[in-house]
């Protein structure tokens, strides 16, 4: 299914193609990684409504980004929960080991960290989503276990032809 | 009805009514910034908390509960609730403090200083010093057009402006980006605002956000003098209110007449002002050599005194342009009569209206006001959006309201409202009349059906029977009864209605304005510059008026006029409302009021007018036509008229019908001579597309 199509499914099921701005980011977003201007500006074409409402929910919810995310997107928690078990710790670990700064990507576009609030999964904090996954009950050992498998999952030359890709519609 | 008690002080107010609404009944003051009575409630400022005597423990939002959302005391008293109380004073302090956090406290330097929300809410809820130490947030200013600027520091938020674009402007060009901390209010990429009625968000923008571009850095509010008028940019004749510093006009804003622009008035009227400056005929000229030269008032009036003397009364004419008031055209008719001549003409366009079919003929017979009640619309060859964008965010008004079918016949545009396309023109129409067609059953099963009939449906040949198929239609589907007429002409210019109240239209033997063009030795245009002159290779031309505009260039003497900020005058709108406008400030140089200028012609002329001041012309005009004196009312149509129109319905040939608005930002002289109008309208003729700045 095209991306148009898949937008065109999940408006159905609102009343007002307004509502459906949130479901279509989503669409868009799996299908681009991230959501730059003209994504925006197709979605909106897409389902008929003002440019601005989408403009306005895509920079509203820190789930969608309007900027380039690496492949995988670390959200590691840092609310009350997590924070008491200790997951200052792991976010200087993960500065560390990927070199970069919380909110930055790394150069060969695979990782981007940053925090979020509770993920609602406090029973196993400290936690962090990678994707739509949860990882829960991290520790340093865990963390570099995790960081290794995500990388195994991508073969090293794509890597860097992931860095080196225009990012799309730009 | 609901009961409840408002400090103490008991009081009844519908069911309907927010808090905040009855405390104002109450005559208690309820400080607020994001309500607005004509937008959606939002709640986001919570300034207006109140205490709510038996509620949470808390102070509610005001503006954001209901009086039905009380709940009465234990015994079944009335609810009560408190605007005064320590409570309610320690939580809007609090507020305050708050919205001045990232407030930049810039009043000095701000344009909205001295008529700023925030300032006046301040001085009763601020204090004196702030406990906050960390930097301020800084927020890029947008670049949002060329009408508004934005000093986005500034903003608090309350995003009236998002909810002004959205429900009554119709187009959502801004928004709120970001969120907490980092929200912002822009529009899509800072692309520049498309609506005609953008500059009310300026208005509305309780703090220094949003303010007017052109006026920027000019004047303060306090040292204007304000002079409450009428606009005549359009036929709507909205009320606005002119601000003059010594004898320059500074800005012109709206003031609130809910039988016509509620509070809004379009961008026209409201950044017209720079025109008023520009341009300007400031002294009498006479054509010497072929070339217009300085004159003096004596030697104007001797060269057309030379060429009246020349010719006969019948090749005399007079035609009066779109913004000139009653009086002045009162004084021309009164003249050219005299002269001997039954020429005068007050449609430059040629529109088939006819005062001697009775006045809901021509007439906007439901009123402004009466669309909220209409229940189904038929626009004829009319763009509303550009012809009446006030009118046109009433009707979007309604449409909002739900179950208001409309249809358009003429040129297809973007109204900012739904509407279904029935065609191009008369075969679409004819269609309609013979009863053919979905929507004329709907205008039949509407128990208050509209008929709007734009000018560029009656202008030209085939007008006459295009408006008479229209009445025609209006009786078919019972949009004229006893207590309600649909059948609305709507004008554009500000002087028409007036001047077919005056009979200022051809007499039996008296050309038209097309036909006095060609076929006039002595031609008098006052302030008439949107008839085509080009035709008019011999005779004299005498024009009266402001602008260096088309009539001017095309005289042979120019005879300088006032602009309707600068004279007292009559105007009635296109719903037949007389209004009267008053004078802000005088005419540059030699220009003279232009019923003066008449009255002073005349005399030379050895035709002396009865009237020696405009009480003098005003008491005339009065005896003659009893209902300019019944200033604010509207001397309403009678029905049967427009039966009888109807009963003349014929047969109208094939033709298109198209807006006689090709350019919103230029439609008359004064709109012309304005670089704020000029660059609105090259940014329009680009599809607003301009570099970001
Ligand atoms: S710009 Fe003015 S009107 Fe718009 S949200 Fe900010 S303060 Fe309110
Ligand atoms: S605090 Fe981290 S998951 Fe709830
Ligand atoms: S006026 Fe009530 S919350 Fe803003």
């Amino acid at each position: 299914m095209t991306m148009r199509e898949k937008i065109e499914q999940a408006a159905a099921r609102y009343p007002d193609r307004r509502s459906a701005i949130m479901p279509a980011l989503l669409i868009a977003q799996r299908q681009h990684g991230h959501l730059p201007g003209p994504v925006l500006e197709e979605v909106a074409e897409i389902l008929g409504v003002e440019r601005i409402w989408v403009y306005e929910l895509a920079t509203f919810y820190t789930l969608f980004h309007t900027e380039p995310v690496g492949k995988f997107h670390l959200q590691l928690c840092d609310n009350v929960s997590c924070m008491l078990r200790r997951s200052e710790d792991l976010l200087r670990h993960l500065e560390d080991v990927l070199g970069i700064e919380k909110g930055g990507t790394t150069a060969d576009g695979l990782f981007t960290l940053s925090t979020v609030e509770c993920l609602g999964a406090c029973e196993m904090a400290p936690v962090m989503q990678v994707g739509d996954d949860y990882h829960g009950n991290l520790d340093i050992a865990r963390i570099d276990a995790l960081l290794a498998r995500l990388r195994a999952t991508v073969p090293h030359s794509i890597g860097a032809d992931l860095a080196a890709a225009e990012p799309p519609g730009e | 009805m609901a009961k409840l008690k408002v400090d103490g002080k008991e009081i009844e107010v519908p069911d309907h009514f927010t808090l905040l609404q009855a405390c104002e009944e109450a005559g208690a003051e309820v400080p607020r910034f994001c309500f607005h009575e004509r937008l959606s409630v939002a709640g986001n400022c919570r300034m207006c908390l109140i205490e709510v005597k038996g509620g949470p423990p808390k102070p509610a939002a005001s503006c954001a509960m209901g009086v039905r959302d009380l709940r009465p005391g234990p015994n079944g008293e009335a609810p009560e609730v408190f605007t005064t109380t320590p409570m309610v004073k320690k939580a809007r302090e609090g507020v305050m403090e708050f919205l001045l956090i990232n407030h930049p406290l810039d009043c000095p330097i701000c344009d909205q200083g001295g008529e700023c929300d925030l300032q006046d809410q301040a001085m009763a809820f601020g204090i004196d010093s702030s406990r906050y130490q960390e930097n301020k947030r800084a927020v890029e200013d947008k670049y949002i057009g060329p009408l508004v600027k934005t000093v986005m520091n500034r903003c608090i938020h309350c995003t009236r402006c998002v909810r002004f674009t959205t429900e009554v402007a119709g187009i959502a060009e801004l928004g709120l980006i970001g969120r907490g901390e980092d929200a912002e209010i822009t529009t899509y990429l800072e692309q520049a605002m498309t609506s005609e009625l953008q500059g009310n968000v300026v208005d509305l923008c309780p703090v220094g956000a949003l303010t007017s571009k052109p006026f920027a850095f000019t004047a303060r509010p306090w040292e204007l003098n304000k002079t409450e008028s009428i606009d005549v940019m359009d036929a709507l004749g909205s009320a606005i209110r002119v601000d003059t510093r010594g004898r320059e006009v500074m800005r012109i804003m709206p003031r609130v007449n809910e039988d016509i622009n509620e509070e809004w008035i379009s961008d026209k009227s409201r950044f017209i002002w720079d025109g008023l400056k520009t341009q300007r005929l400031d002294r009498p000229y006479v054509k010497k050599d072929g070339r217009l030269q300085p004159a003096t008032w004596g030697e104007a009036f001797q060269a057309i005194k030379a060429a009246v003397a020349k010719t006969s009364g019948d090749k005399i004419g007079a035609i009066a342009g779109d913004l000139a008031s009653v009086e002045e055209m009162y004084a021309l008719k009164q003249l050219i009569a005299a002269l001997g001549s039954e020429s005068i003409d007050c449609r430059q366009d040629g529109a088939a209206l006819d005062p001697s079919l009775g006045r809901a003929s021509y007439i906007f017979n439901p009123t402004i006001a009466g669309i909220e009640s209409a229940d189904a619309l038929l626009i004829i060859g009319s763009n509303p959006r550009f012809e009446a964008s006030v009118l046109n965010a009433r009707i979007r008004k309604r449409y909002r309201m739900g179950n208001f079918p409309i249809a358009v016949i003429g040129e297809p545009g973007e109204l900012r409202y739904e509407y279904e396309y029935l065609g191009a023109g008369t075969e679409t129409l004819a269609e309609l009349v013979s009863g053919k067609g979905k929507f004329a059953a709907t205008l039949k099963k509407a128990q208050r059906p509209m008929i709007l009939i734009g000018q560029g449906a009656i202008a030209g040949e085939g007008g006459a029977a295009v408006l008479a198929a229209a009445a025609k239609l209006a009786g078919a589907v019972g949009a004229v009864t006893a207590e309600w007429n649909g059948f609305a002409v709507l004008h554009t210019a500000a002087s028409r209605v007036g001047g077919l109240d005056l009979g200022f239209v051809p007499g039996a033997n008296g050309k038209s304005a097309a036909e006095m063009v060609t076929g006039s030795d002595v031609l008098f245009l006052l302030g008439a510059d949107e008839i085509d002159l080009a035709a008019r290779k011999s005779g004299f031309t005498v024009y009266i008026g402001s602008h260096g505009d088309n009539g001017a260039h095309a005289a042979d003497v120019i005879l300088p006029g006032a602009t309707y900020t600068e004279k007292s005058g009559t105007w009635v709108n296109t719903e037949g409302r007389v209004q009267v406008g008053n004078r802000a400030g005088f005419a540059p140089g030699d220009a003279r009021e232009d019923w003066a200028i008449i009255r002073a012609l005349s005399d030379v002329l050895g035709k002396k007018l009865p009237f020696d001041s405009l009480g003098e012309l005003r008491s005339k005009l009065y005896a003659a036509h009893p209902h300019f004196a019944e200033v604010d009312a509207i001397a309403t149509g009678n029905g049967d008229e427009i039966a009888a129109l109807g009963q003349k319905a014929g047969e109208m040939g094939k033709s298109v019908f198209a807006s006689p608005v090709k350019d919103f930002y230029l439609t008359n002289p004064i709109a012309r001579a304005s670089a704020v109008m000029a660059e609105c309208s090259a940014l329009a003729r680009n599809n607003f597309k301009a570099a970001a700045e």
